[in-house]
């Protein structure tokens, strides 16, 4: 059994399902301020992704949240899947040298 | 620049720009909590704000260029009927929603070649106002005419309504255009253009539109006015301001 999932929302795959009378699910992505990365939002209802890009700036800027917005059709998300979540994620739980807490930092370095 | 000009025309001159926007935006609002889709619900009520806050700018300034002591808000609750300058096709009723983007996108369509007009204008203010709403025009025309394209050029079912949306408000489109004594004063004034000559380009906008929504203008449409004269609203334009204007007749002066 994989522990991915192609597809995270398997209900909008247009391949399989009967024809759809809801508009396809998209996921939101905007980027607040130049320089900084894209962030999910949320997600929005859309008939194509014009519309979707649309969509969001009425639904998630405005409040002048963005500068960027991605839209992406949920079904083209790939995800892990929630029973694999074991075998996915535990063994890195039992790796403490992975996180740089051994190493003394001299106080000239200053942040990093 | 408002004192060196017939400032009665002025006043007309805002009062029809502002009461557009207040009406249509009023219109709009009706769909609030009730639009077919979520998304949609909140695109609408975005482009109500959008047009109350243009209208409160126009407003003001008609106020102002009145100078009887009436606020923006007096002039949106305070009138009746009759004192009204929009145009017939902003009271129109939002029939189902394809009739509603139909209307919007026919106004947005106008706005969007009217605005930028205006951007040229004399008058500082004027030009100031038109700037801004320019900006928030530029998406509404885009989103109204991409739904009107969308569900022209949908279904059988989607496309039959189109049709008949366009036919019933494209007979009040013509109003859009007129020509009168204000707005010769205001073309004199270098403060506005002759509504007349802003029909070529909207022509050409709104052809290709319809061109690409599969929908066919009506010939020879009769043209319905009197609405930016003042001389005769629809039945329609008393029965929102009942809504609209009831607070504020039921408890006069009422804040919150």
């Amino acid at each position: 059994m994989s522990s991915v999932n192609p597809s995270a929302y398997p209900d909008t795959d247009s391949d399989a399902a009967p024809p759809r009378k809801e508009w396809p699910l998209w996921e939101i992505f905007i980027r607040g301020q130049h320089g900084m990365s894209h962030r999910h939002v949320g997600s929005l209802h859309a008939p194509d992704s014009e519309m979707a890009i649309k969509n969001a700036r009425d639904v998630y800027t405005r409040r002048n949240e963005g500068v960027s917005i991605w839209a992406v059709e949920s079904r083209h998300i790939a995800a892990t899947v929630p029973s694999e979540k074991g075998p996915m994620f535990e063994p890195s739980e039992s790796k403490v040298y992975r996180h740089p807490t051994f190493y003394d930092i001299p106080d000239e370095v200053g942040h990093m | 620049m408002a004192d060196t000009i017939d400032r009665t025309a002025l006043q007309q001159f805002l009062l029809r720009m502002g009461d557009n926007t207040l009406i249509l935006g009023h219109r709009v609002s009706e769909w609030c909590g009730h639009a077919p889709v979520l998304e949609e619900d909140i695109a609408l009520a975005n482009t109500a704000l959008d047009l109350i806050g243009q209208t409160q700018l126009w407003l003001d300034y008609a106020a102002e260029v009145e100078g009887a002591g009436r606020s923006a808000d007096d002039l949106a609750f305070l009138r009746d009927v009759w004192d009204f300058r929009n145009v017939l096709l902003v009271e129109l009723p939002n029939g189902d929603f394809g009739q509603t983007l139909m209307r919007q996108f026919l106004y947005d369509a106008w706005a969007s070649i009217m605005l930028g007009r205006l951007q040229k204008s004399a008058d500082e203010r004027v030009r100031e106002i038109a700037e801004k709403a320019a900006k928030e025009n530029a998406y509404h025309v885009e989103r109204s005419a991409d739904t009107v394209v969308g569900l022209g050029d949908g279904t059988e079912e989607s496309h039959k309504r189109m049709q008949a949306a366009l036919d019933y408000l494209y007979p009040y489109v013509g109003e859009l255009f007129e020509s009168d004594a204000t707005d010769a004063a205001m073309v004199e004034a270098g403060v506005a253009p002759d509504p007349a000559g802003l029909r070529e380009d909207y022509d050409a906008l709104v052809g290709r539109v319809m061109a690409d929504a599969t929908l066919r203008l009506p010939e020879k449409a009769y043209v319905h006015r009197g609405g930016r004269s003042g001389t005769m609203h629809t039945e329609h334009l008393g029965h929102l301001l009942c809504t609209m204007q009831w607070l504020q007749r039921a408890y006069p002066g009422c804040r919150w």
